[in-house]
Formats: C-alpha cells, sequence, structure tokens
C-alpha cells in the first residue's frame, strides 16, 4: 500500500499552502449549493433501487446540476491538494456543514436552535486553527 | 421525519470511501505535469475521482431518507480516517494544531447532530 505514496520531498511554499487553504474553504460554498441541489432531487428517489439512482443523476436536473458543481469543487480541490497537506485540506469541506445546515433551516424548515447555533461556531473555530496553524509556516 | 438506520449505515460506508478516494485524488494530483497524458493516463487520479463517485452515490441513496442534519455529520468518520492516511501515505505530522482543529469540527458536528434530534 506505500507504493501510492509520492516519493517526492514536498517543500511546502508558504504563499501557495494558503492559497491552497483559501480555495477549499470557497469550495465549501459550491459543496453546499451542490449538496442543495442533490438533496432536492433525491426526494424523488426515496423509495429508487441503486440503478434507478444512477440513471437519475442525468435525468432529474437538479441532481444533475449538483454532480456537475461537483465536478467543479473535484478540480479545485485536486489544483488544492497539489500545495497543501491532506490532513489540513480535506477536514476543511466541513465548512459545507455550516452552509447546509443554515440551508437547511432556510430552504428544508428545518428548526434552529442553540445546539446547532454552537456547532457552527465550534466548525468555524476548527477550520480558523486549521486554516492559520496550517498555512503560515 | 426519522433517519433510517440504513441511511447511517450509506452514509457512514460513504465517508470511509470518501476519505480513501482522497488519498488518491492527492497522489494523483501530484503526478500532474502540462501535458495531456499526465491527465489521461494518471490511474490514481483516476481512481480517486471513480471511488469518490461511488462513495457520492451511497451519499444519495442514504440521503434520499432521513434527516440531512442527522446525516451529514456522519460524514466526520472521513476525517478521523483522513489524518491517519496523511500521516501513513503522506508523511504529514499529526500535530496539535491538527488534532485542535479536527476535534473542534468533530465537537461542533456532535453539536450540530443533537440540535437535529
Amino acid at each position: 500500500m506505500s507504493s501510492i505514496s509520492t516519493p517526492e520531498v514536498h517543500v511546502a511554499d508558504p504563499a501557495k499552502r494558503r492559497q491552497a487553504i483559501l480555495t477549499v474553504i470557497g469550495c465549501t460554498l459550491l459543496v453546499a449549493i451542490a449538496q442543495y441541489l442533490i438533496k432536492s432531487g433525491a426526494n424523488q428517489l426515496s423509495h429508487a433501487g441503486l440503478v434507478a439512482t444512477l440513471i437519475g443523476i442525468f435525468t432529474i436536473l437538479p441532481l444533475f446540476a449538483g454532480y456537475a458543481l461537483y465536478g467543479v469543487f473535484t478540480v479545485l480541490f485536486v489544483g488544492a491538494l497539489r500545495h497543501g497537506e491532506l490532513s489540513i485540506l480535506y477536514p476543511l469541506i466541513s465548512l459545507s456543514y455550516v452552509w447546509v445546515t443554515i440551508t437547511a433551516v432556510l430552504a428544508f424548515h428545518e428548526s434552529m436552535n442553540p445546539l446547532k447555533i454552537v456547532g457552527i461556531a465550534l466548525i468555524i473555530g476548527g477550520v480558523a486553527v486549521l486554516g492559520y496553524g496550517g498555512g503560515g509556516k | 421525519m426519522k433517519t433510517p438506520v440504513s441511511s447511517m449505515v450509506l452514509v457512514l460506508v460513504g465517508s470511509l470511501i470518501g476519505s480513501i478516494g482522497a488519498v488518491y485524488l492527492k497522489s494523483g494530483a501530484h503526478e500532474l505535469r502540462r501535458h495531456w497524458a499526465s491527465l489521461l493516463l494518471n490511474w490514481r487520479l483516476a481512481l480517486g475521482i471513480a471511488i469518490y463517485l461511488v462513495s457520492s452515490v451511497l451519499f444519495v441513496k442514504g440521503m434520499s431518507r432521513g434527516e440531512l442534519s442527522v446525516l451529514f455529520p456522519m460524514v466526520s468518520l472521513g476525517y478521523i480516517c483522513t489524518l491517519a492516511w496523511s500521516r501513513i501515505f503522506f508523511n504529514e505530522a499529526i500535530t496539535r494544531v491538527k488534532l485542535y482543529g479536527v476535534g473542534l469540527i468533530l465537537a461542533g458536528i456532535v453539536f450540530l447532530g443533537l440540535g437535529s434530534r
């Protein structure tokens, strides 16, 4: 399994690492929009099998648009991964929960409460710790 | 709306697979050069994207039944795995800053889950 690690040593360029972190943080907005679209499309699939789900990805417009946005996200994410650490960049995607929770309250009429507000604050705090701590060195 | 266990399993498995996909995405990303062949012949990148797609299908199936705000937090399993994969495959140090950052994120995710009951 160790054969999949890259042999070269990655000397981190601080400016590029910062840029990678900011790119992924921006990407979380794309993920949230994509997940909103996928969720609204997935409601039409609640009793579909796996094959019907696969077909639905291409025939249900919100699902297709959601996956297209995921494609854009993947391109940007791969570009960022070249210059940043996976252990920093991957957890940053959790910021999308913050946007998703806000979307769920606004669009899917789930309730907002103090627990969710604390959760949102903690995630933003964690992203800030990773972002500042992981980019500056 | 109640969240069935089958949805939770689909999302948990999806998040585990997704973190493995991210490992291949990163190792593939480092092989990219300014040449079309480096994109087309990049099996690690292709495998990473394929694994990501599989995990996304599991997510769609999982999320088609149940509450968004219960199921998304289960992706957090992927973050813990990613810390380990990054150490094992890319020799990235597990620093105190990373543990604090991921710890805060996990706590936040737990609170989001609690707030969704």
